[in-house]
């Protein structure tokens, strides 16, 4: 028997054609991720049974799991297919686009509503220029090792993938963004603008919106403590309605 | 005339496009940003190790001068010596901007940046935010561009892929074309001034440690329009690759900064597990050959001594690897030190370097050449800028770890105000009629043909082919006979490209079309790089050529240009501007004598 890897893979001409499964038989190579395989088809567009088709589309770019970008779902759970090796998962491979974002086409999904979300949780630091103002504030080195983990987030999208929370119905923001705005709250300028960010998550699809199902912090492969960041966010806002209704 | 309502646009969303695109935009100019992907995923995620910055903080007598002699020494004088200068002095406060921006540098017990130690120096200098520090810090600029998104200076274009200049009868740029790549749609975009910060050509060359977008393709296409293309020939090979089928992953310096230690069997061909192969049977032949710096030699030095040691018989298994022992140094410190890397290594390959040592090779990484641009970072074109790895002119010969980070921001900021000053001052005049649609229809008919072409040949077996001669011919070590064959390769595919069919019916979101113009880009830049190697007959830094061992200042102290012609690149040469420190021979086998 040749020495090859079998694939079914999810395809889908365009946002709003209907999905076909294909399968595919390409090469295998010792220690191979699945993207090989994706670039084994590009080179030799044919299904398993002969057939010509198109070579697949996805998206990816760094291919050591820091960009984010070639995220997917792969036998059932979602993931970057970079660190898919194809000797550690079963076959046939079954690859399928994220299903909680729109379809661009085959295994590419538009995950603009993420790179949104950080606009309105005000995910950046006040800073008053880039002209030379000297050092920034003395940080403890363990706050950094903290803010560092939480500044690890790729924009995957694993944690909106695998939130029950996160469907047609719901607004809710989802895990990524909501560690955001732990990250910025936890500097010390950062922390001057605190209020703002903390009422953006307090509005609809907000930190409320969390079911507390914890699937997003076993998803993520960068292993930020994203049901930690939301817990803190819990008692930060539940502390900032007290306070600024105390205030009125 | 001048333009009081300026609009300028970048193309690349990287550290330098990000850079650029903030300095303008805080002197309340528009900027239009075009980047294949969403451009908190552009390359710059990748690097691994830090930026450097003669801060001082460990008393060690470092000083932006030190930083400046380092960098110019490191690349083989081939760099101007007064913008690696300017660099090197604006480096500390670069530091503290991203500082005030929220980077989570490493910190000291004090609450100071840390600061390590890097290859090609012997001061602690390189201030680093965990393993992942270009992550960090365009995460840093991407959340300030984002800043001003909402204020509605900044327009994204993303998924949009830079096709040429749109330039009028006096060479002058007025704008650009570009192509949406969900679409196709291709458009010309109205400019003042273009930025082109599209980073390396990693993919000519296969697989490299370069991400999937560096190809070189804008690069290309500006060279074709008369853009000079400068010291192609330089091509950083990083000693300390992981071998992948997909790409080389990169296994950052900062492995040998924090103490890693190569090595291989002295038995040739020696099978035992690593850590059954006793100390007095290793050989350490980099603190051997190289007592000053050891581990800690800079690239070009490292790769060629370990695809040496390869050649000799000495890689691990008889293979073309060696051992990077990080195995000696406590977990716990590999942890809080180099986390990231050490586990992309655990995914990638599925050992645990804290126990095991690492297996790597060399592998294509850089491009110090690049756009030939002036001190203000403008090319030969009026209206046309490069900033980053696309453009040539600061490392010179050989970069020094952590110098690129640095050399992106730098470039940013001194063209930020540059491309202002050239938009304001530029005029539009009555020139313009047609120009932008005359581009825009030769682009559409590019495609056209390509779409409508049939033929026997592949254009992804085609990129592969390239690669392979590219790596096996024009990167750590390049004879003249084997550079020949490879542009006689590179001509042969040129004409084979006219038979590739691109497989596609449907042009919603495809790649095969853009990889298929990015493809012939890519190959005419190759024979820029491959013919510029084949004219410099010495060795420089990266530049290797065991008939001509030696470096030759009489003769190539001088960058080399490329100017493209149909009938293939026509080369003439540029003195180097070594008016501060004077060329010495280069050697990291003692210390490096300050000049």
């Amino acid at each position: 028997m040749a020495d090859t890897v079998r694939l079914k893979i999810k395809r889908q001409d365009g946002p709003d054609t209907s999905a076909r499964w294909e399968e595919f038989e390409v090469p295998h190579r010792k220690g191979e991720n699945l993207l090989t395989c994706l670039m084994d088809i590009q080179k030799n567009p044919v299904t398993a049974d002969g057939k010509p088709t198109t070579p697949v589309v996805w998206e990816s770019n760094c291919l050591e799991e820091v960009c984010g970008a070639c995220t997917m779902v792969i036998n059932g759970r979602v993931r970057q297919g970079c660190t898919a090796l194809v000797d550690k998962i079963e076959q046939p491979i079954k690859v399928e686009p994220m299903t909680k974002f729109p379809v661009v086409r085959d295994l590419m999904v538009d995950r603009s509503r993420m790179f949104e979300s950080l606009k309105k949780v005000h995910a950046w630091i006040d800073i008053d220029g880039t002209h030379d103002l000297g050092p920034g504030p003395r940080v403890a080195p363990d706050v950094q090792q903290t803010r560092y983990v939480l500044s690890t987030c790729m924009t995957c999208g694993c944690c909106l993938e695998a939130c029950p929370q996160i469907n047609p119905r719901s607004q809710f923001i989802g895990a990524a963004a909501l560690n955001q705005v732990r990250l910025f709250n936890e500097h010390p300028s950062g922390a001057l603008h605190k209020d703002v960010r903390l009422e953006a998550i307090m509005d609809d699809g907000g930190i409320s919106d969390c079911g507390n199902a914890q699937n997003c912090v076993q998803v993520c492969p960068k292993n930020i403590p994203l049901t930690d960041s939301i817990a803190a966010l819990y008692r930060e806002t539940t502390w900032y309605g007290l306070f600024s209704w105390l205030k009125r | 005339m001048a333009n009081a309502d300026i609009r300028v646009s970048v193309i690349g969303g990287g550290l330098a496009g990000l850079m650029t695109t903030i300095k303008i935009a805080e002197q309340g100019h528009r900027v239009d940003l075009f980047s294949l992907v969403p451009v908190r995923r552009s390359h710059s995620v990748c690097a691994q190790g830090g930026i450097n910055g003669a801060v001082n903080t460990k008393g060690e007598g470092d000083s932006p001068l030190v930083h400046f002699d380092d960098t110019i020494y490191g690349g083989d004088f081939l760099a101007n010596q007064p913008p690696v200068r300017a660099m090197c002095e604006m480096a500390p406060a670069i530091i503290y901007m991203f500082d005030r921006m929220g980077v989570p540098f490493s910190r000291t017990a004090e609450g100071l940046i840390d600061f390590r130690r890097f290859g090609g120096t012997k001061h602690h200098r390189t201030a680093f935010a965990g393993a992942s520090t270009g992550q960090q810090l365009l995460y840093a600029l991407d959340e300030q561009v984002r800043r001003f998104e909402v204020e509605g200076l900044v327009t994204k274009y993303e998924w949009w892929e830079f096709l040429s200049a749109v330039l009028d009868d006096n060479q002058v740029c007025r704008g650009l074309t570009a192509m949406n790549l969900r679409t196709l749609e291709v458009k010309a975009f109205p400019s003042d001034a273009i930025v082109m910060a599209t980073g390396g050509v990693g993919s000519i060359f296969g697989k490299s440690t370069n991400s999937v977008i560096c190809t070189g393709s804008a690069q290309a296409a500006l060279y074709q329009q008369g853009v000079k293309y400068a010291n192609g020939e330089f091509i950083q090979v990083h000693p300390t690759a992981i071998p992948g089928e997909d790409k080389l992953r990169l296994m950052s310096e900062s492995a040998r900064g924090e103490g890693g230690r190569v090595w291989v069997p002295k038995k040739q061909g020696d099978e035992r597990d690593p850590s059954s192969i006793p100390e007095s049977e290793r050989w350490y032949f980099l603190e051997e050959k190289y007592p000053a710096y050891g581990n800690l030699v800079p690239r070009d030095i490292a790769t060629r001594e370990i695809f040496q040691a390869c050649l000799d018989g000495y890689g691990v298994g008889g293979g073309n690897m060696v051992y990077l022992d990080l195995t000696h140094i406590p977990a716990e410190t590999l942890d809080r030190k180099l986390g990231a890397i050490l586990e992309i290594y655990e995914k990638f390959v599925g050992d645990d370097p804290r126990h095991t040592p690492m297996k790597i090779f060399p592998g294509m990484h850089y491009t110090m050449g690049g756009i030939w641009v002036d001190y203000d970072q403008m090319t030969n074109v009026p209206g046309v800028f490069a900033v980053g790895e696309c453009d040539y002119s600061i490392h010179g010969a050989n970069r020094l770890g952590a110098n690129s980070l640095l050399s992106c921001i730098y470039a940013g900021i001194v063209t930020g105000k540059a491309a202002v000053n050239h938009a304001t001052g530029a005029g539009r005049g009555e020139t313009l009629n047609g120009l932008h649609e005359a581009e825009l229809k030769r682009q559409v008919a590019i495609n056209e043909k390509l779409k409508n072409q049939r033929g026997p040949e592949n254009a992804y077996s085609l990129h592969e082919e390239m690669g392979k001669w590219m790596t096996d011919h024009v990167t750590v070590v390049r004879y003249n006979k084997k550079l020949e064959e490879t542009d006689a390769k590179l001509q042969e595919l040129i004409e084979r490209f006219d038979g590739i069919d691109i497989n596609e019916k449907i042009y919603w979101a495809t790649q095969a079309l853009p990889h298929a113009r990015q493809l012939y880009n890519m190959l005419l830049l190759a024979r820029a790089i491959t013919l510029g190697a084949l004219n410099r007959n010495e060795s420089r830094g990266a530049h290797y050529k065991p008939d001509f061992p030696a470096r030759n200042d009489e003769q190539f102290l001088k960058t080399t240009i490329a100017t493209y012609s149909r009938e293939g690149p026509e080369f003439s040469y540029e003195p180097v501007d070594i008016s501060q420190i004077k060329p010495r021979p280069r050697k990291y086998d003692v210390d490096k004598k300050a000049s």
